[in-house]
């Protein structure tokens, strides 16, 4: 066993810890509470454990812990603001883009992470970079219905 | 299930000779580790285990993209992301960008090197066989220093490659095809990773081929082959007789075996398709 000490910034706040090099990103974010990234296939293919590194989307479930070292950590548990839902969650529940639930949080993330770095993608530019995100209730349509009005919202100032 | 990983110490040298230092002291107890897609999903499994982890990510000057002396210079630890979007190889490289972009999902692009992808030696990869039609070189360094080898001498065979025990991989370096020439990667996928991926590099003027093109077929075999493609040299693009017999030539370039991404016949059949929509497109047609 290797303890390491890291400092990083979890969902807006800056943490202090001590992590073991050998834990999963996953383990240490659900030890601590945030059980919005669930496990599920754990070979990086479902998305289910999604969660954002300086922006971008990572598989929890395959990721070292102490990689987030110096970086800022995002979770669906940071996402909504003194109470308010984000534009994307909003958009979400507009479009009813949910039925279990189960794979609603990697879907938000993931959909977040698009629309930071491309406002205005278009029905194949969602499709491509949601492929890697799996609904077990298979409601594929209303969520790509949800990041199109999100993004169009965003981009009327709207948003 | 998978289980708790097995405790391991994580280094993170700051230099490639650091690194170099690392892994002969270490031995066969430490693994190189850079975005980890591979090689933790195989740690979670119980599939193997080690007593150190080497970091090369955090390595400086291991990750840059540039484009010098005719080539694009890709960092070991240039990420599957870093490379799909990088103005150089979006200009330079544009197959290379697309097939890129086509890798995994958007999670294992951010996090996958195009080192740890070679270096893990998966038959079912995709950049191997276009890296091999374009003449591209991987650049590692050990304790003698720096040396490359052409994709058929780094792909050895399935999980084997032909990095030695104290060596990393710097760089890979990619020539920028001639002007005139067309670079082209299709693939077709059941699963998570290519069934059959075929590359091909040709020069085409006035409605002929001026050269055989260099076609490729991965992911197949444990290593990419060479297709001969003699048999369209000077061949002009609409000679259905001579593109009948470069794809025959393909389909009997591979050795295909059945496993959950198709059976043998049907793998063969693929890449018959598959180099036939390569040379159609390298002729100009959509
Ligand atoms: C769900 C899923 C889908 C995938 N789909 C595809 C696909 O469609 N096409 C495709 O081509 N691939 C695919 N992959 C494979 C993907 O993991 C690799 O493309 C990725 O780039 C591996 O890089 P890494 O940095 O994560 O390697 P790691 O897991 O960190 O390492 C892999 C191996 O490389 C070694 N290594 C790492 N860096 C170096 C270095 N600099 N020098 C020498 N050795 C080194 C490690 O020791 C290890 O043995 C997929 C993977 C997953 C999990
Ligand atoms: S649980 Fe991590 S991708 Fe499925
Ligand atoms: S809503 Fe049930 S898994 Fe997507």
């Amino acid at each position: 066993m290797s303890a390491r000490k890291i400092s990083f910034v979890l969902n807006r706040r800056p943490q202090e810890t001590e992590i073991d090099d050998s834990v999963l990103l996953l383990d240490f974010l659900r030890d601590r509470g945030l059980t919005g990234a669930k496990p599920s296939c754990e070979m990086e293919v479902c998305g289910s454990c999604t969660i954002l590194i300086d922006g971008l989307p990572f598989s929890a479930c395959t990721t070292l812990a102490v990689e987030v070292e110096g970086r800022t950590v995002e979770t669906i548990e940071g996402v909504a603001r003194n109470g308010e839902l984000h534009p994307i969650q909003e958009a979400f529940v507009e479009r009813f883009a949910m039925q279990c639930g189960f794979c609603t949080p990697g879907m938000v993330l993931t959909a977040k992470a698009l629309l930071e770095s491309n406002p205005d993608p278009s029905r194949d530019d969602i499709l491509h970079w949601m492929e890697g995100n799996i609904c077990r209730c298979t409601g594929y349509e209303s969520i790509v219905e949800a990041i199109l009005s999100a993004a169009a919202k965003a981009g009327t100032g709207d948003g | 299930m998978p289980m708790p990983l097995h405790p391991f110490v994580l280094h993170r040298p700051d230099s490639a000779e650091e690194v170099i230092e690392l892994r002969s002291a270490l031995g066969e107890d430490a693994a190189l580790y850079a975005g980890g897609t591979e090689l933790l999903s195989a740690m979670k499994m119980g599939a193997i285990s080690y007593e150190h982890l080497i970091d090369v990510k955090r390595v400086p000057g291991l990750r840059e993209i540039f484009d010098q002396d005719g080539s694009v210079h890709i960092g070991a630890t240039a990420t599957h992301h870093e490379i799909e979007n990088h103005p150089v190889v979006v200009d330079r490289l544009p197959s290379l960008a697309k097939l890129t972009h086509s890798v995994a999902n958007v999670r294992v692009r951010v996090a996958g090197t195009i080192a740890g992808n070679l270096a893990f030696g998966e038959p079912h990869a995709d950049p191997p066989a276009l890296l091999m039609a374009l003449g591209g070189t991987v650049v590692v360094q050990g304790a003698k220093g720096r040396r490359s080898m052409d994709i058929a001498e780094f792909c050895v065979g399935a999980y084997e490659t032909g990095l030695r025990e104290d060596e990393l991989i710097v760089e890979v370096d990619v020539p920028i095809p001639p002007p005139g020439s067309v670079a082209t990667y299709m693939k077709f996928q059941v699963l998570e990773r290519p069934s059959v991926g075929v590359a091909c590099l040709g020069e085409i003027h006035d409605g002929r081929f001026t050269s055989p093109p260099r076609l490729v077929i991965g992911a197949v075999d444990e290593v990419p082959r060479l297709v001969d493609a003699a048999a369209i040299d000077g061949a002009d693009i609409q000679d259905e007789a001579g593109m009948g017999a470069v794809c025959d030539a393909a389909s009997r370039a591979v050795d295909p075996t059945d496993d959950l991404s198709g059976s043998a016949d049907y793998k063969r059949h693929l890449v018959g398709v598959l180099a036939r929509r390569v040379l159609r497109k390298l002729a100009g047609e959509p």
